[in-house]
């Protein structure tokens, strides 16, 4: 069976390199797989996580944003941070959690509010991904 | 001339402080090993995003995207990257003096301009001068990861994007080699100066559209050219450290050697003085 060569690169360095048989990334007009052989596609994703199927198991990488690059042998992620979820450290990701959803509760303005609902965002993909419920 | 004991105990000061130079050194040194892999793991990253940005924005040549087109300068800011201590050579006061004097030429007023300063030796001069200095970071890791300066990162790129300034401009050292850093500045938005050297550039597929992704690719290729900068600012930082420590070991050196020479005449002298003046006493009593 074909296999594609995933990237997951981010400005501190790589992250994943491996061969796979699918990905599932959740872009920002809605989930995609993508298998060897795809079109090339460029796409932003959104926060979440990115799942690898290699062998019949399936690993999971959170993202934080950034877009995919797809060719036909080749898959590239670029984010601005992702972790494996065995590198996940879960009790900072809980206690982000924490200190965003106290910000959303007290009065902020606009800006305040996007920043503690995307970091709260992020938190909580951390912890579903480290726990894998997805 | 100065005493025996004066002359002993400048030359043990200086020891000590070539002990500390010398150490100095070899902390910068290793330090400068780390921030070349870390630069080292940066370069995919940069590759693949300069990569897809230059074939997307050269496919949609229709598409203004606001971050990529130049428009009337009103309002100027400079990003510059210094270190947060000194004893680095010139590493801060080349870069200082290149955008102060930068500055001094294009504006004519305080209000034509604002600062972003990461280090503490650029922002405490910017603040002391009076700039108008709009967000510092302090103490960052000899190591910068980052997540270290996506915060300012995003705002700069950000207060683009809205209009409170028109150009914005980034101040650091390059780092060419261990003996050697060039003060660089780059215009870091609008992003005039795409690499357009792709061959393999393939037609993509767009999903939803070569717009949306500029929106989300443009400031993340922002972002990261300014964290790019930090990382061969590092590098370069440590680089000068060491050398400027190197030369302050060798010099110190050099005036031990001096002074244990003076020292030995003097001793010398001393000796020679007390023999005639003993000779002396006892030619007195013959």
């Amino acid at each position: 069976m074909k296999t594609l060569t995933v990237n997951i690169v981010t400005p501190d360095g790589p992250v994943y390199d491996s061969q796979v048989d699918m990905i599932i990334a959740k872009t920002a007009s809605g989930e995609i797989g993508i298998l060897p052989g795809h079109i090339p596609t460029v796409a932003p994703l959104v926060i979440g996580a990115v799942k690898l199927k290699k062998d019949g198991k399936s690993e999971y990488v959170a993202v934080n944003g950034g877009f995919v690059e797809v060719r036909p042998e080749k898959v590239s992620i670029l984010t601005q941070s992702a972790e494996v979820a065995s590198n996940i450290d879960v009790a900072r990701a809980k206690e982000s959690m924490k200190r965003a959803e106290q910000r959303l509760q007290g009065k902020a303005d606009a800006t305040d509010f996007n920043r503690a609902e995307l970091s709260l965002k992020r938190a909580m993909n951390r912890i579903n991904v480290y726990e894998g419920n997805i | 001339m100065a005493s025996l004991r004066d002359i002993k105990g400048k030359i043990t000061s200086t020891k000590k402080t070539s002990q500390i130079t010398k150490a100095m050194q070899m902390v910068s040194a290793s330090k400068l090993n780390r921030a070349e892999e870390n630069a080292k793991a940066y370069v995919p990253y940069m590759t693949k995003i300069q990569e897809v940005v230059g074939a997307i924005a050269t496919g949609t040549s229709d598409g203004a995207h606001p971050m990529l087109t130049s428009r009337p300068v009103k309002k100027t800011a400079y990003l510059v990257i210094t270190a947060d201590r000194g004893l680095a050579g010139a590493y801060n006061s080349n870069i200082i003096r290149a955008a102060s004097n930068a500055i001094a030429e294009r504006h004519s007023s305080k209000d034509e301009y604002v600062i972003f300063a990461i280090g503490r030796m650029g922002r405490d001069f910017f603040v002391k001068r009076g700039s108008n200095v709009i967000g510092d970071v302090i103490g960052l890791p000899d190591q910068p990861a980052f997540s270290d300066i996506k915060e300012i990162a995003r705002r700069a790129v950000g207060m683009f994007t809205d209009g409170t300034y028109d150009e914005l401009y980034m101040y650091y050292n390059h780092f060419v080699s261990a003996i050697s850093s060039e003060v660089t500045e780059k215009k870091v938005l609008p992003l005039t100066d795409l690499a357009v050297e792709t061959g393999t550039t393939a037609s993509y597929e767009f999903d939803p559209s070569a717009e949306a992704i500029l929106e989300v690719l443009l400031p993340q290729y922002a972002e990261s050219l300014i964290f790019g900068a930090l990382l061969d600012g590092k590098a370069s930082e440590h680089a000068m450290r060491m050398s400027a420590m190197k030369s302050a070991t060798d010099n110190a050196t050099d005036l031990i050697g001096n002074l244990t020479l003076v020292y030995n005449r003097a001793r010398q002298a001393a000796i020679t003085q007390e023999i005639t003046e003993i000779v002396g006493g006892a030619a007195a009593l013959e």
